[in-house]
């Protein structure tokens, strides 16, 4: 269109000065800033969760009831310890000491057990290597073995944590949606100011010809400038925070308690997140357009 | 044309005091009116309701060959664009220079840039403001501010041209300009309506005149024929 020839610095309704470049960019930064904090939380908390996760499905524990008692081949302890040795799958396994399980018990059975003269099962603790394991088929050879005995796949944790990883993504996504709400009310608040600064300059362009959309479009790009550069500096701001975040929880998530060297300090976050980094200011100024053009078309509906 | 029945306009809202009230007239392509009547009379309400700023609260009013009443307000931006309005108080953007304050219809309609720039030069030559094509509004006395608008007006060749009080402000060389101008815009085919209180100039210029008081259409006919109570104050 013939727009595209006329000088960039055309601004009909004088909104250079309207909608000034103080304010409007500083919210947006702060929105920003938490919007990537919350994104880098809940990435973090759910990458350790997995962590955790991945820890946990990997372990089992067999209990044993009566273990002193007589089986075939030996005691039930025994002919279990035998059994775990020949069972494909397992990487360790070790049997808890009576004072461990002591320590477990505790909360149920108070400070010391043994005064209540209970058999304690004896407990394994079985840590899997990672090749394909028979969980079925190990647990019904050990009950076999030693009738009565039980593998524990630490299902209940493995179910905590699914519902933790699910819970923190949930408040992730509600913190930004809140985010995003307010975001938009300070638009629609900095606009609404913008079209009072300028009612007598809308309704002479109005009266000239201008249209709804000509309108909406000179509010909705001005404004989608601001919160594009306000989106910037805050994605710059939170950039050294998470950084130093990412540098102190590296230890935690690697086997290596090295502190990163800087090369490696970029590297520390991950792609998804340098993803969503980037992609904050683009929703800036999305938001920024969509909100300044719905204030300002409503706002024009009150011209005839 | 332009075709008024039974029109009234109340600001406001329903509840709003009616200024206008029961006009009937019409004007064909090409005409001339004087638009006279004392202040408050309604002179500018009605040149607002022929801009289309405001819609008729109440009857029917035809322009430029749509029924402004029943339009669509998508289709008022393109009518607007062939109306010009030259207003009492100059209406000009006060950020915007003098050049850029004449290009806006232009660059409204989306001239190319090149077109624009050269009609706005010879616009602001034939209105004695080229060395001030760059002074913003605030900087211009009030006749330039006048001369300023009434460029504005007229660089888009409107179908149907209003002004409001154009002389207002205007030395006697400088009316005289103008109205020569109106004239030879009417002459090659604008419909010209000119609101004015100033009798010496209505004398000088006789026309068609319509004639406002209280709101009410009072007389349709010659300015000569004006009844002497009824003429401008
Ligand atoms: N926006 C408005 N809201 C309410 N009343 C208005 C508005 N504009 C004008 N009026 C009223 O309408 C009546 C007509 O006003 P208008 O400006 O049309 O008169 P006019 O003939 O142009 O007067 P003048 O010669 O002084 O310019 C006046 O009583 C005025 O107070
Ligand atoms: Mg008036």
């Amino acid at each position: 269109m013939a727009r595209s020839l006329r000088p960039a610095r055309a601004d009909d309704l004088g909104l250079r000065r309207a909608l000034s470049d103080r304010l409007l960019p500083l919210l947006v930064a702060a929105m920003t800033f938490l919007a990537a904090l919350a994104l880098a939380g809940a990435m973090a908390a759910a990458g350790l969760a997995e962590h955790w996760r991945t820890g946990a499905a990997s372990m089992l524990t067999v209990q044993v009831p009566m273990p002193e008692a007589p089986a075939v081949g030996g005691t039930r302890a025994e002919v279990v310890t035998h059994a775990l040795g020949d069972t494909l799958g397992i990487a360790t396994f070790r049997r808890l000491s009576a004072a461990e399980i002591a320590t477990l018990l505790k909360p149920w059975l108070g400070e010391d057990p043994g005064h209540l003269s209970l058999p304690l099962p004896a407990m394994f603790e079985v840590r899997l290597s990672g090749d394909p394991f028979d969980a079925t088929g190990a647990a019904a050879r050990l009950a076999r073995a030693a009738p009565g005995t039980l593998v524990e796949r630490n299902g209940a944790w493995l179910t905590r944590l699914a519902d933790l990883v699910r819970s923190l993504r949930a408040c992730a996504a509600l913190a930004l949606l809140v985010v995003a709400f307010v975001a938009s009310a300070v638009v629609a608040v900095a606009t609404r100011a913008g079209l009072a600064a300028r009612r007598d300059a809308i309704e002479i362009v109005h009266g000239l010809g201008a249209t709804d959309g000509m309108i909406a479009s000179q509010f909705a790009e001005r404004v989608m400038m601001l919160a594009v550069a306000g989106a910037l500096l805050g994605v710059l701001l939170v950039l050294p925070v998470l950084l130093g975040l990412a540098s102190l929880a590296a230890p935690f998530a690697t086997a290596d308690a090295q502190p990163l060297q800087p090369a490696q300090l970029l590297r520390a976050l991950p792609p998804m997140l340098w993803a969503e980094l980037v992609s904050l200011p683009l929703v800036a100024a999305l938001i920024g357009w969509a909100t300044a053009q719905a204030t300002v078309r409503g706002w024009l509906g009150r011209l005839p | 044309m332009v075709r008024l029945e039974s029109v009234g306009l109340r600001y406001g809202g329903p509840g709003g005091a009616e200024v206008l009230h029961d006009l009937n007239f019409a004007m064909a392509e090409g005409g001339f009116r004087w638009l006279l009547g004392p202040s408050g009379a309604g002179k500018t309400s009605l040149l607002r309701l022929l801009t289309l700023a405001v819609r008729p609260t109440s009857g029917r009013l035809q322009l430029l060959g749509a029924a402004v009443e029943r339009a669509s307000r998508a289709e008022l931006p393109l009518l607007r664009r062939r109306i010009g309005m030259v207003f009492q108080d100059f209406r000009l953007l006060p950020h915007l220079s003098a050049f850029d304050n004449v290009a806006l219809p232009l660059r409204l309609a989306g001239r190319p840039e090149g077109q624009v720039r050269a009609d706005v030069a010879e616009m602001l030559r034939w209105v004695t403001l080229t060395r001030r094509a760059e002074a913003l509004p605030a900087e211009l006395s009030g006749g330039e501010q006048q001369r300023v608008a009434i460029a504005r007006a007229v660089i888009g060749r409107p179908a149907l041209l209003l002004a409001d009080e154009p002389t207002g402000n205007l030395d006697d060389t400088q009316a005289e300009r103008l109205m020569q101008l109106l004239r030879e815009l009417n002459r090659l085919g604008t419909s010209v309506v000119v609101a004015t209180h100033s009798t010496a100039l209505v004398a000088r210029y006789p026309g068609r005149a319509l004639v406002l008081a209280e709101g009410r259409l009072v007389h349709d006919g010659a300015s000569d024929d004006v009844p002497r109570a009824e003429e401008a104050t």
